[in-house]
């Protein structure tokens, strides 16, 4: 993975230094509270229900082994000891003390880490796929281009305080994993009739309280022009974007109202200026970033192992793991690895800082010393070698690590919603873990499938209630939390928006309400269909009848 | 005290104001909102000047004035001899259009000092305002910053082209000086240095 020069480590270490400068005069009552948000907010530091929160940035969702003993050690000694993985592949911890935050950053830069615009109204940490340079159906590792779009982006002078937060994602694979139809840009990266590496670009997308699939503004840019065309749209987002309502500031709004013509035809005016200028990125320094991301040398192994072969055959609950948890890798004899941070009935995404040792010490012994974290909220071991599966699996298991539930209904994508967060309109966390003590069954979770069932606190959609196959969103009913249900949301190439299927339900009556929805698509699936094709397939009359027949008998 | 920083050949120092802002009058009739509307180009929903206000303007007889782009646009007859000594310089809201200065002024750098009042330190359209300035229009003289101007903003505003800054009289010019610089090495290129850091520092391959 990318390792920080002096460059890198120098521009952290001056953030440290301001950090710890603005936070004194914000002390000293030097700088109002509407004055510091916006630094504190750029510096990932949310004042939230109960305590601060800060959130801190994973690059592309990649960590060392180091990095996460590090995280382990900061949670342990400045929070409650855990942390939890975000949806944005960062890791927030919900506990820390204000004054305490300057020196948590000074902690992180020794590790080449930070916090730095993980929040704040501007350009977001840069997400991609998990399973970037290990996936057979990667056509292009995007993680150099993050990582130059992400040095590119930190403190951009000309977009540092933008209308509204901007979130950009990219992706190399045949199937989209890093949802880049939901950023405000999505770049797909490509091989064009040429072999030479392009990008299609989306603009507009966004979930919260007006999800929009992104457009397409171009289909085809070279790799060479990424900053100065994200320039150009950021530019014309910046100048023209509205500032006076909060909820109308996304690019979505403006690209909306502009139409994507408009809005294209704006932006590549502008780029006609930018193009070809210092910022196009050169063959050298593509190079020297990518050789960070070169393959690990592998061994080369045979397609199968003998011993995890028996492992599978004898042990059942090793082979339903496998068969949820363990991903194929592009290299033979190679696996990736996904470490559930879904037990049924905690809260998703959490993980404790003994967990986070243990993972990093997995990391550290088994795949090359690094791990990703998901936008599904879990930890990947990428480079997993399959005679080494049996062994990480027993340690997994030991620490609460290796629910077989991945891509499960159980696997549940959740935001902090009401127990933490003050926007909420409701609790997400307890309808989370209230469901998946309802199905704590696993064969039964195995029977139903591929699913995902995503959560979010309120309309601002943290959980990405809108493109879970079945999508669960709080809202407030004259003061007392109340839910709604979406079915046919999805994620992926062909990523579409769920609907609502009738009135929303009290926090008690979701458990029944999802065993509701399954029992119709056991009953309607064909037997190749997941819950999404059914409910593409059926529309949701069907769902809508079963699901309130019994409330109408009931009331 | 002075609210003034001035950079010169990239040193930044406290220097006094011989420029006159010249502010347009409140307005009289109620404000037009055109948010909602959707209008091509402007959506961004603010009023827009009264030929009440810019009649009304109080243009100061002598010395070197700053004047809303609106009245040096409608009233440039006036202004000519002084804009030719050199006394004359415009000022834009965050808002306004950078292609309204140049259909009318075509030569920009005949004006010695253009000013963006920036109303809330968080509007960052300041920020391209200033680069298309520079990089776009070609400005060349002092290019300065008013209004909410505080600390934390400074190293963008230089980033982006800006040569002086009338920091917010609440606060201390002399402290904040210190933030020009909270970054030595920036990563991409901007106005002040157009180069990117992998194109002016070698990294190693
Ligand atoms: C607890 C404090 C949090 C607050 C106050 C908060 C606030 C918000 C707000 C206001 C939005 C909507 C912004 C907009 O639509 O313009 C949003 C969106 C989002 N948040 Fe959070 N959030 C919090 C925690 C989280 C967490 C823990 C995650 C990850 C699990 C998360 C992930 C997201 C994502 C992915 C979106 C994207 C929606 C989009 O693309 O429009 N947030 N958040
Ligand atoms: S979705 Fe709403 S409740 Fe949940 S974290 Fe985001 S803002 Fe908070």
């Amino acid at each position: 993975m990318y390792k920080y020069d002096e460059i890198d480590q120098q521009i952290v270490d001056e953030r440290v230094a301001q950090y710890r400068d603005q936070m004194r005069r914000f002390l000293a009552g030097e700088l109002t509270d509407d004055e510091f948000r916006p630094l504190r907010l750029q510096n990932g530091l949310y004042i939230q229900r109960h305590a601060p929160m800060l959130r801190i940035a994973v690059p592309y969702g990649m960590l060392s082994a180091k990095q996460l003993h590090k995280l382990a050690d900061i949670a342990t000694q400045y929070d409650k000891g855990y942390g939890h993985f975000s949806t944005r592949q960062n890791l927030q911890l919900n506990w820390p003390k204000l004054e305490d935050t300057p020196d948590i950053l000074a902690e992180l830069a020794t590790v080449e880490m930070h916090a730095i615009q993980t929040s704040g109204n501007c350009i977001r940490n840069i997400t991609t796929d998990q399973f970037a340079g290990v996936a057979p159906d990667e056509v292009i590792d995007p993680r150099a281009m993050a990582e130059i779009m992400r040095q590119w982006s930190t403190f951009h002078p000309e977009f540092a305080l933008l209308p509204r937060k901007f979130k950009i994602a990219v992706s190399g694979t045949l199937q989209d994993r890093a949802v880049v139809q939901v950023h405000d840009i999505g770049m797909e990266f490509y091989r064009d009739a040429n072999h030479k590496i392009a990008i299609k670009v989306w603009v507009g997308g966004g979930l919260g309280r007006t999800p929009i699939l992104g457009a397409v503004i171009r289909e085809h840019l070279e790799w060479q022009h990424a900053l100065t065309y994200c320039e150009a749209i950021v530019r014309v987002y910046n100048l023209h974007g509205r500032r006076d309502n909060m909820y109308k500031a996304r690019i979505k709004i403006l690209v909306k109202a502009l139409g994507i013509d408009e809005f294209r035809k704006q932006v590549e005016a502008e780029w006609l200026h930018l193009k070809d200028s210092p910022n196009t990125i050169t063959e050298a320094e593509l190079a020297r970033v990518a050789q960070h991301f070169a393959d690990f040398d592998y061994e080369s192994l045979p397609a199968q192992d003998a011993s995890f072969d028996t492992a599978v055959a004898s042990s059942p609950a090793f082979a339903a793991w496998v068969k949820r948890c363990v991903h194929p890798h592009k290299t033979s004899g190679y696996r990736a690895v996904t470490l559930s941070l879904k037990p049924h009935g905690k809260p998703p995404g959490d993980a404790s800082s003994e967990q986070m040792h243990v993972v990093a010490d997995l990391a550290a012994q088994y795949s090359f010393g690094e791990l990703r974290v998901s936008h599904e909220q879990n930890l990947i071991l990428a480079d997993v070698k399959l005679s080494d599966l049996f062994a990480v699996w027993e340690k997994a298991r030991a620490h609460g690590l290796a629910t077989p539930n991945i891509g499960l209904l159980t696997d549940i994508i959740c935001c902090p919603g009401g127990d933490f967060c003050s926007l909420a309109n409701a609790k997400s966390i307890p309808i989370a873990e209230a469901i998946q003590m309802q199905f704590d069954n696993l064969d039964y979770l195995h029977d139903i499938g591929d699913i995902e069932l995503n959560i979010s606190g309120c309309m601002n959609a943290c959980g990405h209630h809108h493109v879970g196959h079945i999508g669960i969103l709080g809202v407030d009913k004259d003061g007392s939390e109340w839910y709604q249900v979406t079915i046919g949301g999805k994620q992926g190439n062909d990523a579409s928006i769920g609907s609502v299927i009738g009135p929303s339900f009290s926090a008690e009556e979701m458990p029944g309400v999802v065993q509701k929805l399954i029992e119709v698509y056991i009953k309607e699936r064909t037997p190749e269909e997941r819950f999404i094709d059914t409910a593409r397939r059926l529309g949701i009359a069907p769902f809508k009848a079963h699901v309130y027949a019994k409330n109408e008998v009931t009331a | 005290m002075n609210s003034l920083i001035q950079l010169k050949n990239g040193v930044a120092s406290l220097a006094s104001d011989d420029w006159t802002i010249v502010q347009l009058p409140a307005t009289q009739v109620e404000a037009r909102k055109q948010a909602g509307k959707v209008v091509l180009f402007k959506l961004t929903g603010e009023e827009s000047v009264t030929t009440e206000q810019i009649e009304n303007t109080i243009i100061p007889a002598t010395g070197k004035i700053i004047v809303p782009l609106s009245v040096f646009i409608a009233r440039h007859r006036e202004l000519a001899n002084r804009v030719a000594e050199n006394e004359v310089g415009v000022w834009l809201a965050t808002h306004e259009l950078l292609e309204h200065l140049i259909q009318h002024q075509t030569d920009i750098n005949e004006l010695p000092i253009i000013a963006i009042f920036v109303e809330r330190f968080a509007d960052g359209r300041i920020f391209s305002l200033g680069t298309l300035l520079r990089s776009r229009y070609g400005y060349k003289n002092d290019l300065r910053a008013f209004g909410d101007v505080l600390r934390d903003q400074l190293f963008f505003l230089k980033r982006g082209g800006f040569t002086s800054f009338v920091i917010r009289a609440d606060r201390s010019a002399a402290d904040a000086i210190a933030s020009l610089n909270d970054f030595s090495q920036p990563y991409q290129g901007a106005v002040d240095e157009p180069r990117p850091v992998f194109q002016r520092y070698n990294r190693g391959t």
